[in-house]
């Protein structure tokens, strides 16, 4: 029952179905969340402005024309209200400005690995339960520099497009693989922090 | 067909194909880097490793579960509910 589709929920919103609109809520709004921390001084305005998206959505349900898919029209709300509710100064790291991929340290000076990647991946299935990996990973995503983990966030997370996601934050498709980019290196570096055989 | 003026640039390094995985993954390389990324990892076990781990972080990323709402917000959220339809209602 929680697989059904936003678009059928929202029919069924739109029809007066409370329960419709409590499993709207439920699957978006640990990302909407997230995301919309990410433009205001504490969590306690974010969930104002989660809150307000839902008022706005409940009122503006009878414009939803479909052209987007129900979460970009969700986003695409939220940010809009986070924005005019930011009023803190963004800590935004200029796009291309944000450090490499892999610290430099671990190359050598002609720019192989000097500390190669420790493995991992057929390890991350069972060394931990998902739970604790899982718990690990959002944390360091809650940890990214803003612009990368409204990316992250959107893409890797809710599965969102890159049209979809350029679309809601109105950034370029070269600047949303820029952040995409060093938002999963970042996590990759936990990952491998976590669980390789250091 | 155009004459390709380009000299053939130098064979990228570990160091460079770690920045390019991401486009390589966006399928937004160039055709001519988009070879020269696979000619490297070819010859390089430890960037193929590498790209082996960005793979999985976003196969470990997806796999995140929400938060469950606790029952206090759903709550919140079930008054909200109510609250917009008396309002709309009442009108």
């Amino acid at each position: 029952m929680d697989q059904e589709p936003d678009a059928e929920l929202l029919a069924r919103l739109r029809a007066g179905d409370e329960r419709a609109f409590v499993t709207l809520v439920r699957r978006h709004h640990a990302a909407m969340l997230s995301l919309a921390a990410g433009y205001v001084p504490s969590m306690a305005v974010a969930e104002e402005v989660v809150q307000d998206t839902w008022l706005g959505v409940l009122r503006g349900i009878g414009g939803f024309e479909g052209r987007s898919s129900v979460r970009t029209w969700l986003f695409r709300i939220l940010v809009n209200r986070a924005r005019t509710a930011g009023v803190r100064e963004r800590r935004s790291v200029a796009i291309g400005d944000a450090g490499p991929a892999v610290d430099r340290s671990r190359f050598d000076a002609t720019g192989h690995w000097a500390v190669p990647p420790e493995r991992w991946v057929e390890e991350a299935d069972d060394r931990l339960d998902a739970a604790k990996l899982g718990g690990r990973l959002r944390s360091a995503i809650n940890e990214l520099p803003d612009r990368q983990r409204e990316v992250v966030t959107l893409r890797d997370v809710e599965g969102l497009s890159s049209e979809e996601v350029c679309s809601v934050l109105e950034i370029s498709e070269g600047n949303q693989r820029v952040l995409l980019h060093r938002g999963r290196s970042r996590l990759r570096q936990v990952l491998e922090t976590e669980l390789g055989r250091a | 067909m155009l004459p390709k003026l380009r000299l053939r640039r130098r064979e990228i390094v570990c160091q460079q194909a770690v920045e390019l995985i991401t486009d390589y993954l966006e399928g937004a390389l160039s055709r001519a880097d988009r070879r020269r990324f696979e000619a490297h990892l070819a010859g390089c076990p430890h960037c193929t490793e590498y790209l082996a781990q960005m793979r999985a972080t976003i196969e470990l990323t997806g796999g995140i579960t929400a938060d469950d709402l606790t029952v206090q917000m759903q709550d919140d959220f079930i008054d909200l509910y109510r609250q917009w339809r008396a309002d709309r209602d009442g009108q």
